[in-house]
């Protein structure tokens, strides 16, 4: 972290100009700051961490895969891979990706405001994530959990003799951490707003990510319950979920899912939300159907909450319980089909630019569109009977979580590079790794479709012969995702060094985050901004960008 | 033999695959297009010139509707084609036979009518309903036939049912599909598909100890059950006679039906629900009975059938040895010809 304040001063003012980076130096500066900026880089090296960390275990699973009856691994370990794959990236690198990197970084300053509602808090917050973090990877190195990282019972309370609590504990603890962003966000989006910045003149981000922080606030308690009630059962014999001690073991999934349903939007939602501004940006348009977009992330929000027992449609709940969950997840998907075609829309009669995050960004598009497709199939009872459980849903939520929640945490990344750091990336080596992913990513969990239609079931550490062929080739798209994502840790921190000095508004777009300087000073702006125009609005600031 | 997925193996099988392929045919088309679209507007709108700035059309009504409204009557008829398949399963057809699965880690044990018991393999006839009644010994599993589409979680404590009807002769795996602990990937069987004909030999040849109804009447007796539970008139307990899918009254007031789960824990947690009138005296048996053997007395209680028109039964109990799954016309719960037990035992 220190080597970050090393940063030279920008040659471009004729005397150098103090920024977030450079006004304060040394490691305390960094432990102990309230700054969203530098609060936001602490989480992207936080976060990073921990993808890489989950990402090794997944191509560890992979190569065990590519013989049916698994070569690297006994049984026990790969069950203990998946497990500790799914809680890192779900928990450590999926929900806290985007909102806590990038929208604390520029949620501030998209609203005209010097920081967050509650900087103190904030850091706080990555504190609290941190110790749950780390308490998730002690139970790694004790000797990990077995449970998948869904922890269904009386599995997880009664028979697995791995770490549950510890990294139950673990994954509690970082749940406070998500509260406490929510409800900064939150408060920041009702009482921080630049003079004349209207609800209706909010950038998409801002509507998306408070969608998001509703879900964090509301939902998370749910999870803290659910983990609570784990530990109780397993330390004090006292039956909830275990049905030998008098429990129900559905009421977990009931539970479980009420969280983590609303979870999956928690990790699309602001994916959506990056992918929103930047579309309009390499289109040269405001977004099409500005309102319809908004409204449909609060009724994602909203009727996300709505549709956990589509989990369960085989697992022993009624029929008509299922008919109705079968139902609510249609009309979640909804609002889904709104955005997509209104981002298509957006690019229809515009100016655009395959710059690196636009190229993300369309490929976000595409790949969301096949996960939000294949989803239709399973809320479909008849359809999911069969493929729930299988390789099927494996591909289906990767497809939204890597193809649509990391493809857009990319594309943010490259988007908002030049105003994190000040320096402009090397443009043909990013352009090419956005391809390697795109298609690295393809390879890899495409033909889990067909596998899961074939029939194979999802956490076999060994499988029938007959799905060879098609694993060998997910493990070979695997490999190649891996480069992708390599390739981009290494220019970045190349380009943080060497790279050229970016421009203040290098992608000459409309948001308030690009009308401070690369870096931005500590608060931001050095006079508070007055908001006359939409979002998006090219017409308003024509002579200002120099268009037309 | 090991044959997946594209040929028409079970009941449901075909209808699934139809509605399966269409959606796919309708995805790819919808997705196809909107590819096209995006690379349409990525070549046919590049920036030609640095400072251009495109007409600022950001908003059309009736697009917006077209799109609101046409995903959503897709969807709505999406939703109501795999309510149907999804009914279809739940509901057996009246003639289906009854198999017992119990799952333990990490094994599959399945019971047939006439006795014959299995381990990691399940033998049935082609062109007759199977309906599975699942339970598990310890965690969660779940039965899954990925060549008949079905797919059920088998919990603890609790039954649950799936049926399906294999169509084509075969040998289909059963995959657990529900992570239960260390071996879960080795927790697969094998559904032997087989023509009638095979099947009544395969049957011969595997019944040893009578049918599973007279192991439960077996049990019945060895446990003393009759005692209370009497056949005719009134004993201490209820007349367990048409009890099965029946409404039961309780002393708490609640009335609930009378399927596998309630007669399962009142055997083993007799006084976890007391049939009104009736004194919560019945010993509890959990721990002394094994899930194959509460799925025998199961069988047995579902095998008594209602009192034939009102007549006291009558017939040595010994026929109950001929009941079972060898003459599948003898298979129905009520056929009061083979049903009738002892009366009256003490």
């Amino acid at each position: 972290m220190a080597t970050v304040t090393l940063i030279e001063p920008q040659s471009a003012p004729a005397q150098p100009r103090l920024n977030y980076l450079t006004e304060k130096t040394g490691l305390m500066s960094w432990l102990f700051t309230t700054d969203h900026k530098r609060i936001g880089l602490l989480y992207v090296f936080s976060i990073t961490f921990f993808f890489f960390f989950g990402g090794f275990f997944a191509l560890l699973m992979r190569l065990h895969l590519l013989l049916p009856q698994g070569w690297l691994f006994g049984h026990e370990t790969y069950n203990k891979l998946f497990t500790m794959h799914g809680i890192i990236m779900v928990w450590f690198f999926l929900i806290p990706s985007i909102p806590n990197t990038l929208g604390n970084f520029v949620l501030p300053m998209m609203i005209g405001a010097k920081d967050l509602a509650f900087p103190k808090l904030n850091l706080l917050s990555w504190y609290i994530f941190m110790l749950g973090g780390m308490t998730t990877l002690y139970a790694l190195v004790r000797g990990g959990v077995d449970t998948g990282w869904t922890f269904y019972t009386p599995f997880s309370t009664s028979y697995s003799t791995s770490f549950v609590i510890t990294a139950a504990v673990g994954i509690l603890i970082a749940g406070f951490s998500s509260i406490l962003t929510g409800l900064n966000f939150i408060a920041t989006v009702h009482r921080m707003r630049a003079p004349g910045l209207t609800w209706f003149r909010l950038p998409i981000f801002i509507w998306s990510t408070y969608a998001t922080s509703l879900i964090l606030v509301l939902a998370t308690p749910v999870l803290a319950i659910t983990l609570a009630m784990i530990g109780i059962e397993r330390i004090f014999q006292v039956g909830i979920f275990d049905p030998a001690l008098g429990g129900d073991p559905v009421l977990f999934q009931h539970m479980f899912w009420f969280y983590s349903h609303p979870a999956v939007y928690i990790m699309v939602l602001p994916a959506m939300a990056v992918v929103s501004e930047i579309i309009p940006t390499f289109s040269r348009k405001p977004i099409f159907g500005y309102k319809a977009v908004a409204f449909s992330s609060m009724a994602i929000a909203i009727l996300g909450f709505l549709v956990w027992g589509h989990h369960m449609f085989v697992a022993g709940e009624s029929a008509y319980a299922a008919m109705t969950f079968s139902f609510l997840s249609y009309m979640v998907a909804i609002p889904s089909a709104i955005k997509v075609f209104n981002w298509t829309a957006t690019m229809y009669r515009g100016s655009v630019q395959l710059d690196t995050p636009m190229l993300y960004a369309i490929g976000f598009v595409a790949l969301f569109t096949i996960g939000g497709m294949t989803g239709l199939f399973l809320a479909a009872l008849g359809i999911d009977v069969h493929v729930t459980d299988t390789y099927f849903v494996i591909a289906h939520f990767h497809y939204i979580m890597v193809g649509g929640t990391v493809m857009a945490f990319l594309g943010g990344v490259h988007y908002w590079w030049p105003k994190i750091s000040g320096k402009m990336y090397p443009e043909f080596l990013a352009k090419l790794s956005a391809l390697t992913v795109f298609l690295g990513f393809n390879l890899t969990f495409f033909p889990q479709f067909i596998l899961g239609y074939m029939g194979m079931p999802r956490r076999y550490a060994a499988y029938p012969p007959e799905f060879q062929v098609l694993n060998v080739l997910s493990t070979a798209g695997a490999s190649i995702l891996g480069v992708g994502y390599v390739v981009p840790l290494i220019y970045l921190m190349w380009a943080w060094k060497y790279g050229e000095s970016a421009p203040d508004n290098p992608w000459r777009t409309t948001g308030l985050e690009w009308k401070t300087p690369s870096p931005p000073p500590k608060h931001n702006f050095e006079e508070t901004p007055v908001v006359t125009w939409k979002a998006y609005d090219f017409e308003a600031q024509k002579e200002e960008l120099h268009l037309g | 033999m090991t044959c997946l997925s594209l040929l028409l193996q079970g009941s449901v099988t075909h209808e699934y695959n139809l509605f399966f392929w269409a959606m796919v045919a309708l995805c790819s088309t919808v997705g196809t297009g909107i590819a096209a679209f995006l690379i349409y507007c990525a070549w046919h709108y590049r920036r030609r010139s640095a400072d251009e700035l495109p007409s600022q059309l950001a908003l059309n009504i009736p697009a917006e509707v077209t799109w609101i409204a046409l995903p959503t009557l897709l969807f709505i008829t999406m939703f109501a084609y795999g309510v149907k398949i999804y009914f279809d399963l739940e509901r057996p057809p009246d003639n289906s036979e009854d198999v017992y699965v119990v799952a333990k880690q990490w094994m599959w044990k399945t019971q047939h009518l006439g006795g014959q018991r299995e381990i990691d393999t399940l033998h049935v006839p082609v062109g007759r309903a199977i309906r599975l009644n699942l339970i598990s010994q310890d965690v969660i599993h779940s039965f899954f036939v990925p060549a008949f589409r079905i797919k059920q979680d088998v919990l603890p404590r609790r039954y649950t049912s799936i049926w399906f009807k294999a169509t084509v002769p075969g040998t289909y795996h059963l995959f657990c599909a529900e992570y239960c602990g260390t071996e879960h990937s080795q927790m697969i069987g094998w559904i032997y598909a087989m023509d009638p004909k095979d099947y009544q030999t395969w049957l011969q040849q595997g019944a040893a100890e009578g049918s599973l109804a007279s192991t439960g009447e077996k049990l019945f007796h060895q446990f003393g059950c009759g005692n209370c539970h009497h056949f005719s008139g009134h004993g201490r307990g209820p007349n367990l006679r048409g009890l099965y899918q029946r409404p039961v009254q309780l002393s708490s007031g609640e009335i609930v039906i009378a399927d596998e789960t309630y007669i399962r824990e009142s055997i083993l947690q007799s006084r976890a629900k007391i049939a009104q009138g009736f004194q919560p005296i019945m010993p509890i048996f959990q721990g002394q009975l094994s899930e194959e053997q509460v799925a025998a007395l199961i069988a047995y209680i579902k095998a008594i059938g209602p009192a034939p028109g009102g007549e006291m039964p009558s017939g040595p109990g010994e026929e109950m040895g001929d009941y079972g799954g060898i003459t599948p016309d003898l298979s129905h719960p009520a056929s009061p010809a083979t049903a009738q037990p002892k009366p009256g035992v003490r």
